[in-house]
């Protein structure tokens, strides 16, 4: 288990309160201007030597992002958004960022802005989090009062304004292009990439894009070293991470720990255990909804962390951990996991728009055992379709759950789906055919 | 998708009081110059809330003309974002999530709680028409599963019966008490706690 002194988020459970005198006295903001004052290369060079990959669920290297942004500002002002639209089922490790560490979070915002010669942050929280980004505005305007950002943020000469933007309920917002024009007052539909945002962003002008978690470890990793960081976890898989443990579990919990942590100790040593014993556990979805899920057999033995889960056809994502037990039914639970992309789909891409509501009914006829033996192969075949035919991932996160279900679970789809249609004739017309062209052929 | 229609009876006119007026100006001010129509998202919630929770369709005409863009783009957001109610929800709106790190610890019960206390049907105003409930997609409290969201308020760690005592207390209008009904400390694991406690003991 990870040593308590190597937790960058000590009051993740509010023991010592979140308000600015308790963050100093844990040692937020104590030598901002001397940490700044060692200039930009330094503090991109110890972001990229302590392998810090963003926690938002892509795991792009955070040092190099940064290094994306035009060393010159010319006409156009650079900008820098947070990423606080936390929505993937599975996941609220943000938000406990929001309202207990608040601090960290804009300390790092300081110092992010700086790296990346951003004058103005926006902030974009989720809308349904409105309790939690108050307790935030209360923590910047502490920061304002106390002259820690603001005109000459902390001394260091830098000019920062933080402001915060709240969403709507929109998951796709989480897209950082979608993110982009949802703050430029549109609906939250994703661009083209490239022209990528470090150079074409939020009103055509450059701008940097990181999850709330990336942002506020950087303050740590800056006064402790990259190199401290870099000891935790794994070459290219390093440093400390907040798993959030919830579905089937004794205690469900948010817990900071190293990254490659076995998944047994996150379950059964902070989590209490699978509900029933571990020998009652079905599988684990290990990064957030959008993760194929890992069967029972592989849990045994899998650690957590961004390559090791790509080795196992899954992704570390947000490091959502659900938890699902035999007591649930595995088809009905991804058949809501389809429902929820279905709801979320932002509609601009045919294949996701489409497919995601295909996908969802066509696994609700699969948990009643009302499909035909035929549509277990056409389903496996629409997440192929919608996989990698958008513009944004949200067709991966969609196809990639039902595809890790396939993987595992075919064969109990098989045994629940026996039925076989009495007509026969139409068998091997493809389905991406339009039927009334059909029916007049016939 | 989500498929959203405003409501058949629509008030014809709509204006901001003082308050909301302040603030629209001041949210307005957040962003570049020129560039004032970032600030509909955040005027449509003004006017949510000045409204009794939702949006009527003068509201976003009003909206355009004070952000100076067509109307047609403000009910582009409206009708985009789920968070905006376009027909009465009444004074307590209860959002249950169903989503399935919620539906595997029982969120199905809250329904029938929210079905047996306000009304039959999702978005259906209740008897009195002071509240209504709906299913909603994840709001991001997965460790507390189930749970449901009271206007702002998140309500954690629930089941049928503390779901009943909640909805009772807001048929009689008033605000219940947000947070964990299991009655834990924020996110960390009941009973089991296992890091940091030397601050827990502190």
């Amino acid at each position: 288990m990870l040593n308590d002194k190597d937790r960058i988020f000590q009051n993740l459970y509010n023991d010592l309160g979140s308000d600015i005198i308790s963050a100093q006295k844990r040692g937020d903001w104590v030598n901002t201007k001397e940490i700044i004052s060692k200039g930009r290369d330094w503090i991109i060079n110890e972001v990229k030597e302590s392998q810090l990959r963003g926690r938002g669920g892509a795991g792009f290297p955070t040092g190099l992002k940064w290094s994306f942004a035009p060393k010159e500002v010319g006409s156009r002002p650079h900008y820098l958004v947070i990423n606080a639209d936390e929505s993937e089922p599975g996941t609220c490790k943000d938000r406990d960022i929001l309202r207990f560490e608040p601090h960290k979070l804009i300390e790092g915002c300081l110092i992010a802005s700086y790296a990346v010669q951003a004058h103005v942050c926006y902030i974009y929280i989720r809308g349904e989090y409105y309790v939690d980004g108050q307790k935030l505005q209360v923590a910047v305007d502490d920061a304002y009062e106390k002259k820690l950002i603001g005109k000459n943020a902390s001394g260091t000469g830098w000019d920062l304004d933080i402001y915060i933007h709240y969403g709507a309920g929109a998951y796709i917002c989480g897209e950082e292009t979608a993110l982009l024009e949802s703050i430029e007052g549109n609906k939250g539909q994703p661009r083209l990439k490239p022209p990528f945002p470090a150079l074409i962003g939020l009103y055509g002008c450059p701008t940097i894009i990181n999850n709330v978690e990336t942002i506020a470890v950087v303050p740590t990793i800056l006064r402790r070293g990259g190199k401290w960081f870099a000891s935790l976890g794994r070459e290219k898989n390093t440093g400390t991470k907040i798993f959030c443990i919830s579905g089937n579990v004794n205690s469900p919990c948010n817990v900071e720990e190293e990254m490659n942590i076995p998944l047994k100790e996150l379950i059964e040593v902070h989590a209490g255990g699978v509900v029933g014993g571990w020998d009652n556990l079905l599988a684990v979805i290990p990064g957030g909804s959008s993760m194929p899920l890992i069967p029972k057999e592989k849990c045994e033995t899998l650690t957590m962390d961004f390559d090791s889960l790509v080795a196992e056809k899954s992704g570390l994502g947000t490091a959502g951990v659900v938890v699902i037990n035999k007591d649930q039914d595995i088809i009905k639970c991804m058949a809501r996991i389809a429902r929820f992309y279905k709801h979320e789909s932002c509609g601009q891409c045919t294949p996701c728009r489409e497919g995601s509501g295909w996908m969802w009914r066509m696994l609700e006829r699969m948990a009643k055992g009302e499909a035909s033996k035929d549509e277990i192969e056409m389903l496996g075949d629409v997440t192929k379709q919608i996989e990698g035919h958008t513009i944004c991932a949200f067709g991966e996160g969609s196809s990639w759950p039902v595809q890790g279900l396939l993987r595992h679970f075919k064969d109990e789809i098989k045994k629940r789906n026996k039925f076989d249609p009495v007509i026969k004739e139409n068998k091997n017309i493809p389905y991406l055919v339009d039927q009334h062209l059909l029916d007049k052929n016939a | 998708m989500s498929l959203k229609r405003p409501a058949k009876e629509q008030p014809e006119n709509f204006e901001f009081n003082s308050s909301s007026l302040d603030m629209a100006n001041k949210i307005i001010a957040k962003y570049p110059k020129g560039k004032q129509q970032s600030a509909v998202m955040a005027l449509l919630y003004i006017a949510q809330r000045q409204n009794n929770n939702w949006i009527p369709l003068v509201a976003m005409k009003y909206i355009a003309k004070i952000l100076d863009m067509p109307y047609i783009k403000v009910y582009e957001v409206a009708t985009f974002y789920s968070m905006y109610n376009l027909s009465p929800v009444g004074k307590f709106f209860v959002q249950v999530c169903t989503t399935t790190p919620c539906m595997i610890r029982g969120a199905n019960k809250l329904v029938e709680a929210c079905k047996e206390k306000i009304s039959e049907n999702e978005s259906e105003l209740s008897p009195d028409k002071s509240c209504s409930w709906m299913e909603v997609e994840c709001l991001g409290a997965c460790v507390n599963a189930p749970m449901m969201q009271i206007n702002d308020e998140y309500y954690e760690d629930l089941n049928k019966e503390k779901t009943l005592e909640i909805l009772d207390k807001i048929l009689k209008g008033d605000t219940p008490k947000p947070g964990s009904y299991r009655g834990r400390v924020n996110n960390e694991p009941e009973n089991n706690r296992k890091t940091l406690m030397e601050l827990k003991n502190a």
